[in-house]
């Protein structure tokens, strides 16, 4: 087990706590933990968001507001998150669609939200039917600017691809895990050349514990609110118990310790650019 | 100070993973047989390490550790399937016994020709227990069967091994009942009379064991009832006792290491692209076993028609273990929303037939080739004759089908060792009186009845013959002894059984193309052309069913094939390029 402290990779981040909605009105102080530290948070009078450690009151966190989630960091704070254009863009509706917490690591939750194989087995009738199980060959790429591990030209037969679709299609899809513990998932929208973006912000509790926070940022106006949360809680439902049955919890960054073939292509670059990166925290290299 | 502390503790821990790795080569029971329902996977633990422990409905017992070699998901959630185990994830097979990967449904039409196997560990089953240990050694399994025998309820505790060990005895001593322990580590409780029970302690961690007794008596129901009743408020009181010692003792969980896999498999395999091709993607909708050693497989395409076959045709299955295999469509007209083939099962052959008998499944998800046809069937003949050896019957049939239905005439003959042997009965029966079964013939009496058969060649009349090599060589040869025409007498054999020599060293040059490449020994044309960027069609790459043939402008062709008949060898203008070469130093090839 590694300390976060001895991991400036995973210390000098940026860390997704809580969406704006949850916290917004009241002035309740929250209460959660976030790389196995007890901290403390609430939005005052002023809208404005107060981040602490327990027992040190007076010492306000660095916190950043963005994309309807408070981030903090327990470290140095980077500069600049991630880019994410989509989320200003108009007609869109963002809508956080719910916290799941699941006992593993961030990684390995990362790695199985960029994963296609799973979804007959996991998502059966949702995601994916039998017998339309093959991952067709896609593109993956470790870029530089921005730093990112993308995944182009994905595409997966889907009986039921979102909360509108009653009959099956071959889906496309787009990955990007522009953080090491975010992941974006753009589709295609009912909106010609636009695509849906479907997201899952980890907050990591601990090297083994996660809260999962999702959103979407997407054109449908047909849906109610309460559907897309129901819709997107059965799918994470869903992974729950796998993830949970990981063994081991964190994620191996050392390629002998499980076989990957070419449909994880994803995770092969995702666990590599980790690696070069040097996280600790929540992973195996050895 | 710091170092002498830090040494000690070193030392200690050194000691405590000696202890383990001593223990891990002793057998220790880790289940009740009885926790082995039928399809259901047990998950237990040994010294740390997590088993999934699943009974076959064959009766085997598998102890695998509980990961799936894929992603690492516990097998234990997985779902045991009788023959094999399926994990939750991604549908990745696993046999039972070899643990071998058999089939991962992402990629239907990967090939490669690697040997995924997850860790087994070596089993018993004794006195109504599942026995394991990670290194236990075969030969010092020392514990007999017991003729009568009750198994008591395992009782977990949540304290050491070796304290629940020494106290256990002293516990039921205190109870007045003697015991012993005996040399192997288990505690024998004497219970007067005959009766004794013999005490296992299963140590599933460091802070965590399960005892386990067996009774050596079978009892009524209502004494076996009272007995259980007794024993397990007796351990359950034993329970508590060690529980309250062990409370406050502090230790760390035995760590079981995860061993690295060799390199090959840390990285996923590359593909090909060159060379024959699986564009289809079929799932298995339909696995009879028609004859004593033939399973026919209904294959349907998972979206949108299937591509047109015609009588006579085969398909290219890429199988999951790296072989690529042709089958024969059995299809009659009309039969066009999926394809059927016959598949026998050679023991001794490279392995193709037994993956698809011991391994294809309802439901999966097979990459095979268009259907082809270089077999085609004459329909302008006044009257065809069919000679179907064995599993030669599944390109035949689909003809006499097409025939049957079109009112032509024709007979057709099949030469079948036993009644166990006859395959597809149902379309025979459609096919009624023009069929003709031969059934358990010599060697002998198979030839004088196929002299019978072709006794009269004659004007439009032809000839289709499918079959094992020597059946087949013997026909031609009546047939051409019997004057038919080659052009008559169309044949297609299983494989090609002739010696191939491939020692020749010569240049083709490729008239279209205006290369001039070099073919030296060991190399088939096939390949020399792959390799330079032209790709040719191919199929069984032995010779035998014609897909890759080119025609030739000029040369001496060297034929090691046996697809092409007398006259189109004499003609010298066309040639196989997975097995012939040249006998001259150059060939002009029409490509």
């Amino acid at each position: 087990m590694v300390s976060a402290f001895q991991d400036p990779v995973i210390l000098n981040q940026w860390h997704p706590i809580s969406s704006l909605e949850e916290i917004n009105p009241s002035e309740k102080t929250f209460q959660t933990l976030l790389l196995d530290e007890e901290i403390l948070y609430k939005m005052d009078k002023e809208n404005k968001v107060l981040v602490w450690r327990k027992g040190s009151r007076d010492e306000n966190l660095p916190t950043k507001l963005a994309y309807g989630f408070v981030w903090v960091c327990l470290g140095n704070p980077p500069e600049t998150l991630f880019l994410f254009p989509e989320f200003d863009e108009p007609n869109r509706k963002n809508k956080a669609t719910g916290v799941i917490g699941v006992n593993t690591s961030a990684g390995r939750a990362i790695e199985n939200f960029c994963d296609m194989g799973h979804f007959p087995y996991v998502h059966k009738g949702i995601l994916g039917e039998e017998p339309h199980t093959e991952v067709k060959n896609y593109d993956v790429e470790i870029s530089d600017e921005p730093d990112e591990v993308l995944a182009t030209n994905c595409k997966f037969f889907q009986p039921r691809a979102n909360v509108t679709s009653t009959k099956g299609v071959d889906a496309d899809y787009i990955y990007r895990v522009p953080h090491i513990n975010c992941a974006l998932l753009y589709k295609s929208s009912i909106v010609a050349g636009k695509l849906d973006v479907i997201v899952l912000f980890v907050q990591p509790m601990r090297e083994e514990q996660i809260r999962a926070h999702t959103a979407m940022c997407i054109f449908d106006d047909s849906s109610t609110e309460k559907d897309i949360r129901l819709f997107q809680q059965l799918i994470f439902g869903q992974d729950k118990p796998i993830l949970e049955n990981q063994h081991p919890k964190r994620l191996p960054l050392n390629p002998r310790m499980e076989t990957p073939i070419r449909a994880d292509k994803t995770a092969i670059s995702y666990r590599r650019w980790l690696l070069n990166k040097g996280l600790k925290y929540g992973t195996v290299a050895n | 100070m710091t170092n002498v502390r830090e040494n000690n503790l070193r030392k200690i821990i050194c000691m405590e993973k000696n202890k383990i790795y001593a223990l891990r080569k002793k057998w220790f029971p880790i289940a009740s047989s009885s926790d082995l329902v039928k399809r259901h996977v047990f998950q237990a633990q040994l010294l740390g390490r997590e088993f999934a422990v699943w009974r076959a409905d064959d009766g085997n017992v598998n102890v695998w550790e509980n990961r799936c070699l894929h992603r690492g998901v516990r097998l234990s959630i997985g779902i045991n399937q009788g023959s094999e185990l399926k994990c939750q994830y991604h549908g990745w097979r696993y046999a039972n016994r070899t643990a071998g990967c058999t089939y991962i449904p992402a990629h239907p039409a990967d090939a490669p020709a690697r040997t995924i196997c997850n860790n087994t560990y070596p089993v018993k089953e004794f006195i109504g227990m599942i026995w394991s240990g990670e290194d236990a050694i075969e030969n010092d399994f020392s514990y007999k069967e017991l003729s009568k025998r009750t198994v008591l309820r395992p009782v977990p505790i949540n304290a050491p091994n070796d304290l629940v060990q020494k106290n256990l005895l002293n516990y039921y001593s205190e109870l007045n009942f003697d015991g012993l322990l005996l040399n192997d580590g288990s505690i024998e409780i004497n219970l007067g009379g005959k009766k004794k029970i013999l005490f296992f302690i299963q140590p599933q961690d460091s802070k965590l064991s399960v005892v386990r007794g067996v009774l050596n008596a079978t009892l009524s129901d209502e004494k076996r009832y009272h007995f259980l009743k007794e024993q397990n408020f007796i351990i359950e009181r034993f329970r508590e006792k060690m529980e309250q010692i062990s409370e406050n003792l502090n230790l760390e969980p035995m760590v079981a290491e995860i061993e690295e896999i060799s390199n090959d498999l840390g990285e996923p395999p590359t593909k090909e692209d060159c060379g024959r091709k699986a564009e289809l993607r079929l799932h298995v909708s339909e696995r009879i076993l028609t004859s004593r050693d033939v399973v026919s497989l209904k294959l349907k395409g998972i979206e949108g028609q299937l591509p047109t076959f015609h009588p006579g045709a085969h398909i290219d299955l890429h199988l999951q273990n790296g072989l690529i295999r042709q089958y024969s469509l059995v299809n009659g007209p009309g039969e066009t929303d999926h394809y059927r083939i016959g598949v026998k099962l050679e023991k001794d052959g490279r392995g193709g037939s037994q993956y698809i008998h011991n391994n294809v499944k309802v439901g999966d998800l097979l990459a095979t080739s268009a259907p082809r046809n270089n077999f085609p069937l004459r329909r302008d003949s006044l009257y065809t004759i069919f000679i179907a050896g064995g599993i030669g019957i599944t390109p035949l049939l689909s003809m006499s089908k097409a025939l049957h239905s079109m009112e032509l005439d024709y007979e057709f003959h099949y030469f079948v060792q036993s009644e166990k042997d006859i395959s597809f009965k149902e379309t025979l029966k459609i096919l009624g009186e023009r069929v003709i079964i031969h059934k358990g013939l010599s060697q002998e009496n198979t030839i004088n009845k196929v002299r019978k058969i072709l006794q009269k060649p004659g004007y439009y009349k032809n000839l289709y013959v499918c079959g094992p090599g020597p059946m087949l060589e013997a026909t031609l040869k009546i047939a051409s002894d019997l004057k038919w025409a080659d052009d008559t007498i169309h044949f297609e054999y299983f494989k090609n059984d002739r010696k191939i020599n491939n020692d020749s060293n010569f240049e083709i040059e490729l008239a279209r193309s205006a290369l001039t490449l070099t073919v030296s020994a060991g190399k088939t044309i096939l390949e020399i052309l792959r390799e330079n960027g032209v790709d040719l069609p191919s199929s069984c790459e032995q010779g035998a069913c014609g897909t890759c043939k080119v025609n030739v402008i000029r040369g001496d062709i060297d034929h090691q094939d046996v697809y092409l008949n007398a006259t189109e060898r004499a003609n010298k203008n066309i040639m196989m390029t997975c097995v012939s070469r040249s006998l001259s130093d150059r060939l002009i090839l029409d490509i």
